[in-house]
């Protein structure tokens, strides 16, 4: 242990680089100033200067996603802190590990509505793993390294720090490491091994086995182990939005994603399913339909790092508390010693009602009659150009459904997108967090006119700070979700939904005047001659403007708050179940 | 609907209880009673909490409590096997003529009274919530005035002690 005369705001950016950070994203003021000072002078940590705080926080959530490390977003006190609420509930919801540093004003001021205060711990209570109010320079150092161990263990999520200005400006006597005070926090990555045993034997028992995979198993790294249990049990696999790429798409027990926008084959496979083993997922709605009539045969296995998340929605047979690791590692061992016990189950005939239904109900779209863009085509063409080892980020929408159906995922990670908050503007700040994570691969944002006019100020950080991402804005001029509601559950009264952004803003000159490159697309012969420039272009942002149509609808859908076995596939018309028996 | 008796096992730390709060109103669960204070061990205090729940939900609150990190231990504590207590407070009406009624009560329910005035008693009283309610529907012919509760405190029966584990987590972290 060393021990030093320093500052609290010195203690502050050594404990960053003691933990191991080497970027930060904020914005400073006057709460936080004193922390900026040594921040200038650190040979460790990158500070990269946002526009707005809420695209600190998603650039920090972007990073953490591309690295797999703990993302970092600082803001001052009062309106910086409440600018990091949408990236730090966006964090909450889809379990990223993400710790936002702010500043507070000094303690003597706490609580008498001084210049710039807002009570931040008290706001972000709900919404953060935990959080913490720091008001002594010697709690700095401890609460740093906390928050880190609370951000990245267990199920991850995001940890808020609060930083008096008096704190930060306090000398004391700096040591490290401070051993951390946690007694309360004890989270289990371990299974139970009865519980395992008993899974692999529903396994080995059951007729239509599924195996559930949610964005767990892209948190714990399993996407390994995940293969070889779906190839020893030979189990079809769907993976959720949150966990593409989890299972390559290409891989042939893999059937789709599930949920509201899923196709027929991951949807019926869960609701004819006799055994669900759900792998670090947890019953959303937006997977689950109504929720008593989904999957109303099917046992359920629900392993999970989170014991609150077990028999929350959907009751459990058998809980497993743990991380999906290790999990899945050993779930691998109990089947095999089932299959050389001489127990094995047989799929082969829920093999061929799948495959009947993959074949009759594959994902496509139709191209539009007026011979405008079809955005599917569009986002089909990055996704086959890009290729595998690129990352897409998508915003929230249509586009975002589109991205997750008609691009091919190979590798875990490479798909980031808001699925539990559903944050609009996720898309430009979250891209540029990953591209500063994974410098050397390509990052696609597939954002929408709409979303993209809620962040895209962040262009002026990705310019000046040499972060050349590349967006495709799929512009239908509307606000293409919202409007395909209206289309099917609301007589087509289009209620301020139409953005007019086909005219306003000009998406190219935008482009130029915050320094990056700006391209037009508006025919299907031109998309992958702009695509290829975009790709070409490695020194600066691009943003690439293509003009879609804008009656083109996600399909297939199961609306809200109906059943899964209601889905349609293009409007009102619904799969034939039985096809293929 | 059941009544169920939480005791929540805390770290002595400023904002807990809002957290639990926050907890209870974000998830929609409802509390019936809560009352806080410190332990035998000054950075351990304890909470109990009633809630009116499902046995479902109840699995749910205890795990999303569990899941606060400043939330050492939750003990679920039934009425057959602990001790259970409230105090009440309670002004009720009495002049000369109903005086020795109302004391007639009190002594019935070893209540005690606490204050007097020309017009009205105080009466203290600590019990069961079945044993409390009982007074309380006896008083009210007499007219009451005022009354305040306290939350429920409870305790298991026997020699066993709920915080000595928890105290050695806290040793341990230390």
């Amino acid at each position: 242990m060393t021990t030093e005369q320093m500052t609290g705001a010195q203690a502050l950016i050594r404990a960053l680089e003691n933990v191991g950070v080497d970027t930060v994203f904020g914005i400073p003021g006057g709460a936080i100033l004193p922390a900026y000072d040594p921040l200038f002078d650190s040979q460790k940590v990158r500070h990269i200067l946002v526009r707005h705080e809420q695209g600190a926080g998603h650039a920090a959530q972007g990073y953490a996603m591309a690295t797999g490390k703990v993302g970092v977003c600082m803001a001052t006190s009062g309106p910086g802190a409440t600018n990091l609420v949408t990236p730090i509930s966006d964090a909450y919801m889809d379990s990223v590990p993400i710790v936002a540093i702010t500043g507070q004003v000094s303690s003597a001021a706490i609580g008498t509505d001084a210049f710039q205060e807002a009570d931040i711990v008290g706001i972000t209570m709900p919404i953060t793993k935990h959080n913490f109010l720091v008001t002594d320079a010697r709690d700095i150092g401890r609460t740093i390294a906390e928050a880190f161990h609370i951000a990245a263990t267990g199920r991850p999520g995001p940890v808020l720090v609060d930083i008096a200005k008096d704190a930060l400006q306090a000398t004391f006597e700096f040591s490290w490491p401070e051993p951390m005070q946690l007694p309360g926090y004890r989270p289990v990555t371990r299974p139970h091994s009865k519980q395992v045993r008993e899974a692999a034997r529903l396994l080995s028992q059951a007729r239509r086995p599924v195996l559930y995979v949610g964005g767990g198993v892209i948190k714990a790294g399993a996407a390994a182990e995940l293969k070889v249990l779906a190839e020893l049990t030979g189990a079809p696999v769907v993976t959720t939005l949150m966990a593409k790429g989890a299972l390559p798409d290409s891989h042939p027990l893999h059937m789709g994603m599930p949920g509201m926008h899923g196709n027929v084959g991951a949807v019926g496979a869960l609701q004819r399913s006799d055994l669900l083993v759900a792998l670090g997922a947890r019953f959303d709605d937006r997977v689950t339909g109504r929720l008593d009539s989904f999957a109303p045969d099917a046992k359920v296995v629900h392993a999970d790092i989170d014991p609150a998340e077990i028999s929350k929605n959907r009751h459990a047979d058998v809980p497993i508390v743990g991380d999906a690791r290790e999990v899945i590692a050993d779930l691998i061992v109990a089947v095999q010693a089932e299959h050389e016990a001489g127990r094995r189950g047989d799929y082969a005939a829920w093999w061929k009602q799948l495959n009947a239904w993959r074949e009759t109900y594959p994902l496509g779209y139709d191209r539009p009659a007026d011979g405008s863009l079809s955005p599917q085509y569009v986002i089909e063409q990055i996704g086959r150009m890009a290729g595998p080892d690129a990352y897409y980020v998508a915003g929230v929408g249509q586009h975002q459904m589109w991205a997750a159906q008609f691009i091919k995922y190979e590798r875990p990670g490479a798909f980031l997108n808001s699925g539990g908050a559903g944050t609009m503007g996720y898309a430009v700040p979250a891209a540029m967090g990953a591209k500063v994570g994974a410098p050397d691969a390509q990052v696609w944002a597939i954002d929408g006119d709409g979303c993209f006019q809620m962040t895209n100020q962040e262009l002026a950080t990705c310019a000046i700070e040499g972060i050349p991402v590349k967006i495709a804005v799929i512009n239908n001029g509307n606000l293409g979700m919202v409007r395909q509601w209206q289309t099917l559950f609301y007589n087509e009264r289009y209620s301020n939904t139409n953005l007019h952004s086909t005219r306003i803003p000009d998406f190219v000159k935008l482009a130029e005047a915050y320094g990056c490159v700006g391209l037009r697309c508006e025919r299907a012969e031109d998309v992958e001659e702009t695509i290829r420039k975009a790709m070409e272009i490695n020194d600066a942002p691009v943003v690439i403007d293509f003009v879609v149509h804008q009656d083109a609808m996600v399909w297939p859908m199961v609306a809200a708050g109906t059943s899964n076995d209601d889905i349609k596939i293009a409007r009102d018309l619904a799969p034939d179940w039985e096809h293929g028996d | 609907m059941s009544r169920h008796t939480l005791s929540v096992l805390v770290e002595n730390k400023p904002g807990i209880l809002a957290r639990v709060a926050a907890l209870f109103s974000r998830r929609g669960f409802n509390i019936d009673s809560l009352a806080v204070g410190t332990t035998e061990h000054p950075e351990i205090s304890r909470m109990t909490i009633v809630v009116n729940v499902e046995e479902l939900p109840l699995e749910q609150v205890t795990k999303q409590l569990n899941k606060l990190v400043n939330v050492l231990k939750i003990v679920e504590l039934d009425t057959s096997s602990s001790v259970q207590r409230e105090l009440v407070l309670i002004k009720v009406r009495a002049d000369a003529e109903t005086r020795s009624q109302v004391l007639e009560t009190v002594q019935l329910f070893r209540a005690k009274v606490v204050d007097v005035a020309p017009d009205a008693v105080t009466v203290e009283a600590t019990g069961n919530r079945d044993k409390l309610e009982a007074l309380i529907r006896m008083l009210e012919p007499f007219g009451i005035k005022e009354l305040v509760q306290s939350g429920m405190v409870a305790i298991g029966r026997g020699a066993r002690s709920i915080t000595d584990r928890s105290l050695r987590a806290l040793d341990r972290s230390a």
